[in-house]
C-alpha cells in the first residue's frame, strides 16, 4: 500500500467559559462601563486596582471603595515588536505596569505609543476609553502617552 | 455608580486553541483506509495485540506496529455512557449513547455513536456494526461510521471482550 501524502486539518478547540465576577470585580467592572476606575483601600491604607476581594496582610473582607485618577506613570514596561492575534493592538505597543494617581500599587494594561524609544519607566499616561464600555477590562482600549 | 444600570455579575471569557492537527504516518494510513470504506488495525510483533486506530507502536512493548489488520464491521460493546446533556454546537438531540465499541479482530476500543437502539437496552458485551455513510461521502474521518446499531447475536462473556477474532463469535 502506498503511503498517503500528509494529512492536516484545522482544528479550534474552544472553552465558552462565562466567569463570576464576584461583588468586588463586578464592582470595578461596572464602574469601567461608567468610565470610571476604582480602587479598594487595605487595612495598611494602601489603595489597590483592581480592587481586590480580601486584605493582602490580614485576609479580612474588604468594602471601602476609591475612585482613582485616569492618569499614571508607567512602573515598568515591555515592548511588544510583533503583536500576535490576541494580543490588544495589532500595532507594535508596550505592555506597562501603571501606577494610577491615588493608587499604591500598579495595573498592567496596554500603552499605545509610537516607538519603543517613546516610553519610558516614568513616563505619563493617560486612559483611552473604548468608543462602547459594556463592564469588561477591555473597556480602556490602552493607555496613551501624556 | 448609576442606579438605572445593572451591576456586572459575569463577564463572557472564552478560550479559543487553535490546531493544525496532523495525522502522522499510522493514522494517515488508517485514514487512508477509512476513506475507502475500509476499517484497518495495526499488530504489534511482540504481543501480537491489534490497536485501532494504530498509532505506530505498542505502548505495552515500546515497538514499532507495521503489520496491518483488516478488521471487521462488527464490534462489541465494552462500555457506554448515556448523555442527557445537550453539547454547544452538537447536532445530535439527547438522550444518545457514546460506546466504546471493540472490533472483531481488535484488542482496544474506540469511542463511537450508537443508535437505532433503545438505550436502555444497551449493555456492556452487546454485539453491533458499524453504519457506514453512503460511498460518495467518504473522507479521510472517522464519522465515515455514522454509528453503529445493535445486530441480533449474543452476549460476548465480559472477558472476552476485546479478544474475539476478525471472524467474530463464531470464529
Amino acid at each position: 500500500m502506498s503511503q498517503p501524502d500528509v494529512l492536516n486539518q484545522a482544528f479550534e478547540l474552544g472553552y465558552t467559559y462565562t466567569r463570576s465576577t464576584g461583588p468586588v470585580i463586578g464592582r470595578f467592572l461596572t464602574e469601567l462601563r461608567n468610565r470610571n476606575i476604582v480602587g479598594i483601600k487595605a487595612s495598611d491604607g494602601r489603595v489597590v486596582v483592581p480592587p481586590m476581594e480580601y486584605d493582602p496582610n490580614t485576609a479580612e473582607e474588604l468594602s471601602e471603595f476609591v475612585e482613582v485618577g485616569q492618569q499614571g506613570e508607567v512602573v515598568s514596561f515591555a515592548w511588544v515588536k510583533e503583536p500576535r492575534e490576541a494580543h490588544p493592538m495589532d500595532v507594535p505597543f508596550a505592555w506597562a505596569m501603571i501606577k494610577l494617581d491615588g493608587a499604591d500599587v500598579p495595573m498592567i494594561h496596554c500603552v499605545a505609543a509610537a516607538s519603543e524609544d517613546a516610553i519610558a519607566t516614568g513616563a505619563r499616561v493617560q486612559v483611552v476609553w473604548a468608543d462602547e464600555t459594556i463592564g469588561y477590562m477591555t473597556d480602556i482600549r490602552c493607555f496613551e502617552l501624556v | 455608580m448609576s442606579e438605572e444600570q445593572e451591576v456586572v455579575t459575569v463577564v463572557k471569557a472564552p478560550v479559543y486553541l487553535k490546531y493544525n492537527f496532523t495525522a502522522g504516518a499510522a493514522p494517515a494510513r488508517f485514514l487512508a483506509q477509512i476513506k475507502k470504506g475500509v476499517l484497518t488495525g495495526q499488530r504489534c510483533p511482540k504481543c501480537s495485540a491489534v490497536y485501532v486506530p494504530p498509532r505506530g507502536s505498542c505502548g505495552g512493548c515500546g515497538v514499532a506496529t507495521e503489520e496491518e489488520v483488516v478488521l471487521s464491521n462488527k464490534a462489541t460493546v465494552q462500555s457506554f455512557t448515556i448523555v442527557y446533556i445537550p453539547i454547544p454546537n452538537n447536532p445530535i438531540e439527547p438522550p444518545y449513547i457514546i460506546a466504546n465499541v471493540v472490533p472483531d479482530g481488535a484488542n482496544i476500543s474506540f469511542i463511537h455513536l450508537m443508535s437505532e437502539c433503545v438505550n436502555e437496552d444497551v449493555h456492556i458485551g452487546a454485539r453491533v456494526e458499524a453504519v457506514w455513510k453512503p460511498k460518495e461521502e467518504w473522507d479521510f474521518a472517522m464519522d465515515n461510521i455514522r454509528y453503529y446499531r445493535p445486530i441480533d447475536e449474543p452476549n460476548v462473556p465480559v472477558d472476552q471482550i476485546g479478544k474475539l477474532p476478525v471472524t467474530g463469535l463464531e470464529g
